[in-house]
């Protein structure tokens, strides 16, 4: 079982590794928030499996807390984009509606 | 046994060529991107070494409030002059320094067996069950009292670069935001759950991997993320109330302190109470992280308050 | 015995919807298509191996903690595919 989930991670890690190829070459910036968050998705999904085999449930806590924050380096990114980091892109033009 | 093995080698390989990448990379968009990503990695690499309180305190900073820090930062240098070239003499300079520490880290002798039989033996009378808050906030009390002082200078220091104008106004920008779009309602949906999470992890502290500084970190980032959505407004920095929730921590744990020092020394605590004492101190903590981590992000005062 | 079992054929299969998820983010041609792939197949994938992982599970407190797991990512993940997109849209993106 624990060999199974070893490889199991091991795919995960893979799958991290060829995104963060995405990360380091874009093209868009987009592309790059996107790679971020591919690689936090795959590393909840990491700590889910290393909680099986290690058996610590500190290490769920740290999967739930990554699952948390999951969002916010993109949303710090679409803030980022405006002039004022104040901007958002559901606001058409970035101004008031 | 080949698996885990293999497992480890690549996770290892994975955070050196992003660290490489990051240091290396041409604009500066890209390298907080990898940043980010090799703040996460660098989480799972502290769960595999058997320290999940690191790995707790590095996703909350590294994949949490770092990237939105950096992120910012770099939108701002959008206007800078061209990277600087690389120069030889610094170059070297740092080589001579990098190696120099490692060799003086590497030639240091390392007692056997290490810290690790004295502080099981004295859990007991620590108050608490996790090995890392006894030695944080009750064998090592000391140094952890003067790091949460040295977060609110820091904090003072930011607001110092105000100008005399905005002295006491508000941080950060006026939020743009579409009322019951997306955003706005992911800003609603995830302080409950963030709140939650986040007395869970100070309170588990006292026995498994946790404590003040993940869980005000945690604050922090759920704070942030409610006020770029639109949910919430940061204070002006003029409020007795937010500079009162700035203090509460270290000031509790100082006056625990001086409380030890009736009964013995100072910062020392009787072993019947200090189960009490470790969790007034950490919860209050938590309060003065959360708000100072938080206004450290958000930076000096931008506009009147 | 039988849940190990389970077990195993559920995170397997949300391997390949990781894989698959992967594969696309980095063949497909444009932003918007790149964005498509990775916010569907990888929370997928999250849920199968979760899924899996409950399974395992020693008691009810674990069970909950793993679905509010999967839960917080797909929020952050509808969330972020939605701002990423427009974002994209602004820059000119096809």
């Amino acid at each position: 079982m624990t060999d199974l989930l070893y490889v199991a991670a091991l795919v995960i890690l893979a799958n991290v590794a060829v995104s963060a190829w995405r990360v380091l070459h874009g093209p868009a910036r987009a592309d790059r928030i996107m790679g971020a968050q591919l690689i936090g998705t795959s590393g909840v999904a990491l700590l889910v499996l290393l909680y099986l085999i290690h058996g610590s449930s500190g290490v769920l806590d740290l999967a739930l807390l990554l699952a948390l924050l999951a969002a916010f380096a993109a949303v710090g990114y679409v803030k980022s984009r405006s002039a004022d980091g104040a901007g958002d892109p559901e606001v058409a033009g970035g101004e008031d509606p | 046994m080949i698996a885990s093995a293999a497992f480890d080698i690549l996770l290892c390989l994975l955070i050196v060529t992003v660290a490489v990448g990051s240091v290396a990379a041409r604009d500066l968009f890209g390298a907080v991107a990898l940043y980010i990503v090799y703040g996460l990695l660098l989480a799972i690499g502290w769960v595999r070494l058997g320290a999940v309180d690191v790995g707790l305190a590095e996703g909350a900073i590294g994949a949490g409030l770092t990237g939105v820090l950096l992120l910012g930062a770099a939108a701002r240098l959008k206007a800078a002059p061209d990277p600087p070239r690389l120069r030889i003499v610094p170059l070297l300079l740092c080589l001579a320094v990098s190696l120099g520490l490692g060799a003086a880290v590497l030639s240091l002798s390392v007692p056997q067996p290490g810290l690790v039989p004295l502080v099981q033996e004295n859990l007991a009378a620590s108050g608490v069950g996790n090995p890392v808050t006894a030695v944080l906030l009750n064998f090592r009390g000391w140094d952890t009292l003067v790091e949460s002082v040295v977060l609110v200078v820091a904090l003072v220091g930011v607001w110092a670069l105000a100008p005399d104008d905005l002295w006491d106004g508000r941080p950060g920008a006026a939020q743009r935001v579409k009322r019951d779009a997306v955003l706005n309602t992911f800003g609603r949906l995830l302080p409950p759950v963030g709140l939650m999470v986040g007395i869970y992890i100070v309170w588990i502290g006292a026995y498994a991997p946790g404590g003040a500084f993940q869980a005000g970190t945690v604050l922090a980032a759920v704070w942030l993320l409610a006020i770029m959505a639109g949910v919430a407004e940061p204070p002006p920095v003029r409020r007795p109330l937010w500079r009162a929730l700035l203090v509460l921590g270290p000031a509790v744990f100082l006056l625990a302190g001086l409380h030890g020092t009736l009964w013995g020394a100072f910062m020392s605590f009787a072993p019947a109470k200090a189960k009490t004492m470790i969790m007034a101190i950490e919860f209050t903590l938590t309060l003065s992280i959360a708000v100072t981590l938080a206004m450290l992000v958000l930076g000096r005062p931008r506009r009147p308050a | 015995m039988i849940a190990d079992a389970v077990t195993v054929l559920l995170i397997g299969a949300g391997l390949f919807f990781f894989v698959a998820g992967t594969v696309g983010f980095v063949r497909f041609p444009d932003v918007h298509s790149r964005l498509h792939a990775l916010t569907k197949a990888d929370n997928l994938g999250l849920g199968l191996v979760v899924l899996g992982a409950a399974l395992q599970a020693p008691d009810a407190a674990t069970v909950l903690k793993l679905v509010l797991v999967w839960l917080l990512t797909l929020a952050a993940a509808a969330t972020v595919a939605q701002l990423l997109a427009r974002s994209a849209l602004e820059d000119g993106a096809p």
